[in-house]
This record gives structure tokens, sequence and C-alpha cells, in this order.
């Protein structure tokens, strides 16, 4: 796409970031009232209210970034399904405890590695939320990190669950490695993070607590794709802007 | 319109606009101040009727940022500061570093263990959990019960000794 201008480029690639955390934020935040114990449903509730916060100051940014009026709220609550550019991994349903820690794992490494190489870009703003990001989702990694130890070297049962979750989910993780035509672009002006290169130390990194929680890494076969490039997501994707978006589409601009 | 308050920028004096801001409490912990918590970063007058506050958020997903920035317009706009501006600053990225000694001592006597003083390095995953001490009785026999506490800023610890739960302002 020789002709994506690099504004553009930017708008696009602030949205996807924040669409990252506000749609995995929306995930973990259905456990509200579920989790099995109060500590482990405060422990999501505040993950997703970073990774939600994060989604506000990206999709602030882009609206900036844009310049046609819109706001945080126009991205989060009056774009359709194409718009959103989210991986897949983060829009897959909650299911039971391990299959959320797992996902929450799996995207917290990733996390950690991305802001930390976000911090050091060329543009400021993105660089301040990286850096201000990054210190959040060190707290996510180290607490689904103990669970997956807990879970992967706990009894028999959670160990089978949990590696079944892992081989579940796996399919969704190559995703994140790939590069957007924005991505590409702003890359040659140091704005953008090549995802491409932190697959190595994104797999080192699941490597070490997987040894620990007694689990095996699956070897990488074909990686589902489609959300990040494309916008086209799985049959889950629908229901989760049906809920979140409900009252704007109804109601359009109403306010509490 | 008639002007209800005098404008106090004609003699600016920032000392006056720190007082203010001091008033303004953050509405989770009660006791601390958006200056002891090191959230108003700097006052700045442009001239003119132009004063601009820039703040940085706790956390990305503070929820008391917008109230906080509605009590500071109105805090300032009642003492003569008329339509102040303010100002989200994301970098440098807040850190519990910048709350002040007499915020700490206020924490403590609140009932929250303040945070450990400098931010922890974040490269090591399961870095040694450092003791943290009661604020009741202050013994460091004290043992995390979850990182995640009623707020995003808090953590949940239990004493050994006297046995009472407690909560502590976690460090970043």
């Amino acid at each position: 796409m020789a002709d994506l201008s690099k504004k553009d480029a930017l708008v696009q690639y602030a949205a996807q970031i924040g669409d990252n955390g506000l749609i995995i934020g929306h995930r973990m935040s259905e456990w509200c009232f579920r989790a099995p114990t109060i500590e482990m449903e405060m422990a999501l509730m505040n993950s997703a209210l970073d990774l939600i916060g994060q989604a506000r100051e990206l999709y602030s940014y882009a609206a900036t970034a844009q310049g046609e009026g819109k706001t945080e709220d126009d991205f989060a609550y009056l774009r359709d399904e194409q718009d959103f550019r989210n991986a897949l991994l983060t829009e897959v349903p909650n299911g039971d405890w391990g299959d959320t820690i797992v996902r929450l794992f799996l995207m917290s490494v990733y996390n950690k590695l991305f802001f930390s190489a976000l911090a050091d870009s060329k543009d400021a703003e993105l660089a301040a939320i990286g850096a201000k990001s990054l210190k959040e989702v060190t707290y996510h990694l180290r607490f689904s990190s103990e669970w997956m130890i807990r879970l992967g070297d706990g009894t028999s049962e959670s160990h089978n669950r949990v590696q079944k979750s892992v081989d579940n989910l796996w399919v969704y993780t190559g995703e994140l490695f790939t590069m957007t035509d924005a991505e590409n672009l702003l890359l040659k002006d140091g704005i953008s993070v090549d995802v491409a290169a932190l697959k190595a130390d994104w797999n080192q990194n699941i490597a070490q607590v997987f040894e620990q929680a007694t689990l095996t890494v699956p070897a990488d076969g074909w990686a589902q794709l489609g959300g990040k490039a494309d916008g086209v997501h799985t049959e889950h994707f629908g229901y989760i802007i049906a809920d979140m978006q409900y009252m704007q589409r109804r109601y359009p601009g109403c306010e509490w | 319109m008639v002007e209800l308050v005098a404008s106090a920028l004609k003699n600016f004096d920032p000392a006056q606009v720190w007082t203010i801001l001091e008033e303004i409490k953050d509405p989770e912990i009660p006791v601390l101040s958006i200056v002891d918590l090191g959230i108003a970063r700097e006052v700045k007058y442009h001239g003119g009727e132009q004063l601009e506050i820039i703040i940085s958020p706790t956390y990305s997903g503070c929820p008391a940022m917008y109230m906080l920035e509605e009590q500071i317009k109105e805090a300032l706009n009642h003492r003569g500061f008329i339509d102040p501006i303010v100002t989200t600053r994301l970098s440098p990225a807040w850190t519990t570093d910048w709350m002040t000694e007499t915020g700490r001592q206020k924490l403590e006597a609140y009932g929250i263990a303040p945070p450990e003083k400098t931010t922890t390095n974040k490269s090591v995953l399961f870095g040694g959990q450092k003791k943290i001490s009661c604020p009741r009785c202050k013994s460091d026999n004290s043992e995390q019960i979850s990182e995640f506490g009623s707020t995003a800023c808090k953590a949940l610890y239990r004493c050994l000794d006297c046995l009472e739960p407690f909560d502590y302002f976690k460090c970043i």
C-alpha cells in the first residue's frame, strides 16, 4: 500500500495498539463478580483497568493525530467490527480460569517486550505511553506467571487443563509478531516497534516460566491471522461490541 | 457578564496556587493531597489570564483523574484564578518516588504502609519480596496476601505479629 500516508499510518498504529488493550481489558472485566476468590477478581479488574486506561491514552492520541475532531469515545464506541485491529488472541472467550490466565500470560509477556521497545519510539507521545504502560504490564506479567506455575506445577488436573489451554491458544500467538503496512512504514522513522524481532525474546521468556510450570511449549505451526491486518475477526467479536457499544448505538452521544 | 471573583492573577504568587492544590485530596485516600502524591507537577503562569497546572496520572486507568481535574479547576476558579488549563503529562511517568515525605507520614498514620523508597528493578520477574512494615505495630514480620488491592495503587498485606491485614501503597 504505497499510498498510505504517514499520518494515516500513525492513526492506525495508535488505534491498533489501543484495540489490543481495550478488547483484552473488556474480556477480563467479564470476570467481575465471577472470579473464584475476591483477590483473584481484584487482580483481574485492576489489570483490566490498566489495559483499558492504556487504550484510552492511545485512542486519544489517535484522535488528535487524525485531527477530525473525534475523541477516544469515537474509537471505542462508534467503529464497526472491521475497524478493530486487535490480535485475535485478545478476543477469544475467557473460558475457565486457566484459559484466562494463559491468555493474560501470553499477552503480558508480549506487552512487556512491546512497551519496553515502544518507550524508545521517536514519537514522543507513544514513547511516553510505552514507558507508563510498561510499569503496569510488569505487574500483569508477574501475576499471570505466578498463576501459570501454580496451575502447571499443581495437581494433575490443573496441569492437564492448563496445558490444554496453552495448546488451544497457541495458534493465535503467531499473529502478534506479524507486521502491518502501517507498522512497516512507521518503522522507517523509528516510530513503530519491530514486533517480528520480539519473537525470539518472547519464546525465551515463555520457555522460562513454562519450565518452572512443568508445561510443554507447543511447536509453532500454522498461525491464525486476521484481526490485526484485516479486521477479520472470530465469530465471538460481534458479541463483544454488541455489549460494549450498546448504549452509544441506542442513545447516540449519551453521557453520564 | 459580571465578574464575581476578582482575578488573583494580577499579583500572581505561585505559592498561593500550591496552597490551593494542597487542599485537593485523593478521593480514595482522603488524607493525601495531589501535592503529597506528586500528581500536581507544575504551576505555569503564561501571563495575562492564563494559568496552567500540569498533572501526571498515577495509573493509566486511574478513574480519579477526571474528577481531580474538575476539582482543580473549581478550587482555582473560586480563588480568582479564572479558567485555568489543566494539562495531563505522561512523561516522565509518575512514580511513587514523587510522594513527599509528609505524604508518606500521613499515609502511614492513616493505616496504609508507604511505598518502598526506590522503584524496584522491573527486569526481575520474581524479585525477592521486600518486608513491608505494619503501619499499626511497626513489625516487619508481614506477608503479601495479594499484589492487587482495593485500588490500582495498593497491594494487600497481613501482619504476622499483630495479625491485622493492611494496605500497602505499592511502588511503581
